[in-house]
């Protein structure tokens, strides 16, 4: 079953059929460890929706009922949170997701030089992901390297200055 | 290591303070004095044999929280998340007493104010300093729990914070009866998945609570009404990180900091980006000049020239090469109609165009709008649109005079929150500074017209 709603972000219904989505034991005791971090569970949806995604890459529709059970609260809330943030995909990414500093130091500095030579190299533009699912392309607000700008993230590795000349070396390192 | 991984390696970033070992000292760098030269963490061994956690020590023993604030407000730390209000007059206004219930102690670690790099030092190799800071600020404030609000992307200062916590625990400087004090108080770690926005101290409040990162209707304010309804001080990471040495060498030598640089007191995280020939990050004392940093920073780089700069963040406004000689400081800048903001300056080159600057300013600001109030959600779209027709040279004259009323519109007190005006404070700026830059983008069929009347509910 679906409730219809008519959000000004989204037009998407919310799931609250669980689509045969179990939360992983592992992902389900650490929810509900950090719930009791707060005065109330609700506070634990933002850290809830970022483990289901390090375990699933992105959250799934099946995700948000699952998370809203173990915290006692209603779906919408739960998928409310999950379109506010950009680092919460709500679609599948890449194993490798590369966030491109586009604010003004690195504006500054070059990045649009840099976000070209990697959307060219990797034939994907902003929101997009590679044919063979290995990198989604996401801008992202000032990375705090402005010293070394332009500035981009991998994962987990933050990298700067980086040149268009670079590109190409630096991907080869995630396969 | 082969070529390729040594190239990626050198390609790493790290965060590093651009002062050697040899000219920091407890006297006159109480934030980075502790630094190692190797830019790692220092951990709790490391903090202590620096006199680390005396502070907290001494004052839970000898002061009382009354005594706390009024050395914070004789000090008169300003707020360095930009906003440059009183830390203790903020903590002052802060609710408590025994028929209320214990509060928060919040600290911001959402660095995400474009062109700002000034925290992530003290998160990744400080974290110490700022869990005193807190324990310190949590004991003036009555406050039961802490949270650390940290950016995601700050995966590294997550990493030394978590291992900052375990430690700090372990060691008895958080959990029941702190130092044998009798007083207790923990700090979780919660870190954010993006959105400028949660950088907003009661959008912040929101977010902490699991919610959308909207801003709250103010008053009440945080301090009287905050995180689940409780007493809530929410403060900068630099902020805090100051409260320690407050404490241990009192008021009056914290004022004496700036060396008559400044009516304000302590020293600053300045830095500086840009195309300059070494960007970097430096603890000074407040009231530095631009025309030091600058110098700081090796001058512009490739034999070109300034042409203008902001002095802390992408909601600060526009400053000319003539300003560089101010003291950086809340009022001396705020005088000359900008913001100190964060302190980081950004510098623009002959060459740069500062048209397409605010246009990448107002696209970041737009996107990162939370789309709460009508002002902010379809006025920086608007902005956006009209700047990149000038980008193009396809303006309209009217174009620019659209913009001055948008920047009025977004203005203070005409919004929800901060958010648009901030993101007004560069556009009027520049508007007001850089007006041919604006006018040559004006199409040349427009330029020959008749000038154009604003449309309907114009100025």
């Amino acid at each position: 079953m679906t409730i219809e709603t008519a959000t000004s972000d989204s037009s998407r219904s919310i799931a609250t059929d669980r689509d045969g989505f179990e939360l992983h034991p592992d992902d389900r005791a650490e929810i509900e460890h950090e719930r009791g971090h707060y005065e109330q569970p609700q506070a634990a949806c933002i850290e809830a929706l970022k483990i289901v995604q390090r375990r699933h890459g992105w959250v799934p529709d099946g995700a948000i009922p699952a998370i809203a059970e173990v915290l006692g609260i209603g779906p919408a809330s739960v998928e409310g949170v999950a379109t506010f943030y950009s680092l919460i995909f709500r679609q599948p990414v890449g194993r490798h997701v590369i966030l491109i500093c586009d604010s003004s130091s690195c504006f500054l500095t070059g990045y649009e030089a840099l976000k070209d030579a990697i959307a060219d190299a990797l034939d994907i533009g902003y929101g997009e992901t590679t044919a063979d699912n290995r990198f989604t392309l996401l801008p992202v607000c000032c990375l705090g390297a402005c010293d070394r700008g332009p500035a981009l993230m991998i994962d987990d590795d933050t990298y700067g200055p980086v040149m268009p000349e670079d590109v190409s070396r630096l991907l080869e390192v995630y396969t | 290591m082969s070529d390729n991984a040594a190239h990626i390696d050198n390609l790493r970033y790290r965060c590093q303070l651009h002062q050697s070992d040899a000219e920091r000292n407890e006297e006159t760098h109480p934030l980075t004095w502790r630094l190692r030269d190797d830019n790692t963490l220092v951990a709790l061994d490391d903090y202590v044999g620096k006199d680390g956690y005396t502070a907290v020590a001494n004052t839970l023993k000898g002061m009382s929280p009354a005594d706390v604030i009024a050395q914070m407000k004789k000090a008169n730390v300003r707020g360095r998340g930009g906003a440059g209000f009183s830390a203790g007059v903020k903590w002052g206004l802060t609710l408590q007493g025994d028929a209320l219930p214990r509060g928060y102690i919040v600290c911001n670690a959402d660095e995400m104010e474009p062109g700002t790099f000034k925290d992530r030092l003290l998160l990744e190799q400080l974290p110490h300093l700022l869990i005193e800071g807190m324990i310190l600020a949590a004991y003036a404030n009555n406050a039961k729990m802490g949270y650390i609000f940290l950016r995601g992307e700050y995966r590294e200062a997550a990493r030394a914070i978590t291992i900052a916590l375990g430690e700090a625990r372990e060691a008895g400087w958080l959990g029941d009866n702190i130092a044998g004090s009798g007083f207790d108080f923990d700090v979780v770690l919660h870190t954010g998945a993006g959105r400028y926005i949660c950088g907003e101290e009661t959008a912040l409040i929101n977010s902490l609570e699991g919610q959308r990162a909207n801003p709250r209707a103010k008053p009440p304010f945080p301090g009287q009404s905050g995180a689940w309804g409780k007493p809530t001080v929410v403060n900068n990471v630099e902020t805090l990180c100051n409260v320690p040495a407050v404490m241990r060498h009192g008021a009056e030598w914290y004022q004496s900091l700036s060396g008559g640089l400044s009516d304000d007191g302590g020293t600053k995280l300045y830095g500086v980006s840009g195309r300059v020939n070494r960007p970097g990050l430096w603890e000074l004392p407040i009231g530095t000049s631009g025309t030091e940093l600058l110098d700081r920073a090796g001058g512009i780089r490739d034999g070109r020239a300034l042409k203008t700069w902001l002095p802390g963040g992408g909601s600060t406004g526009f400053l000319l090469p003539e300003h560089l000689k101010l003291a950086l400081d809340f009022d001396t800048i705020g005088k000359q109609g900008s913001r100190l903001g964060t302190g980081l300056l950004a510098v623009v080159t002959d060459e740069q165009s500062v048209v397409s600057l605010v246009r990448n300013l107002e696209m970041f600001f737009a996107r990162e709008s939370c789309g709460w109030c009508t002002p902010c959600r379809d006025g920086l779209p608007w902005t956006v649109k009209l700047l990149q027709a000038l980008e193009r040279g396809e303006g309209r004259q009217s174009d620019i005079a659209m913009l001055g009323k948008l920047a009025g519109d977004l203005g203070p007190g005409k919004t929800f929150c901060a958010h648009a005006p901030g993101a007004a404070m560069p556009l009027e700026s520049a508007l007001r500074y850089f007006r041919s830059e604006f006018e040559q983008g004006v199409s040349q069929s427009s330029r020959h017209a008749a000038a154009e009347p604003l449309p309907a509910g114009g100025a």
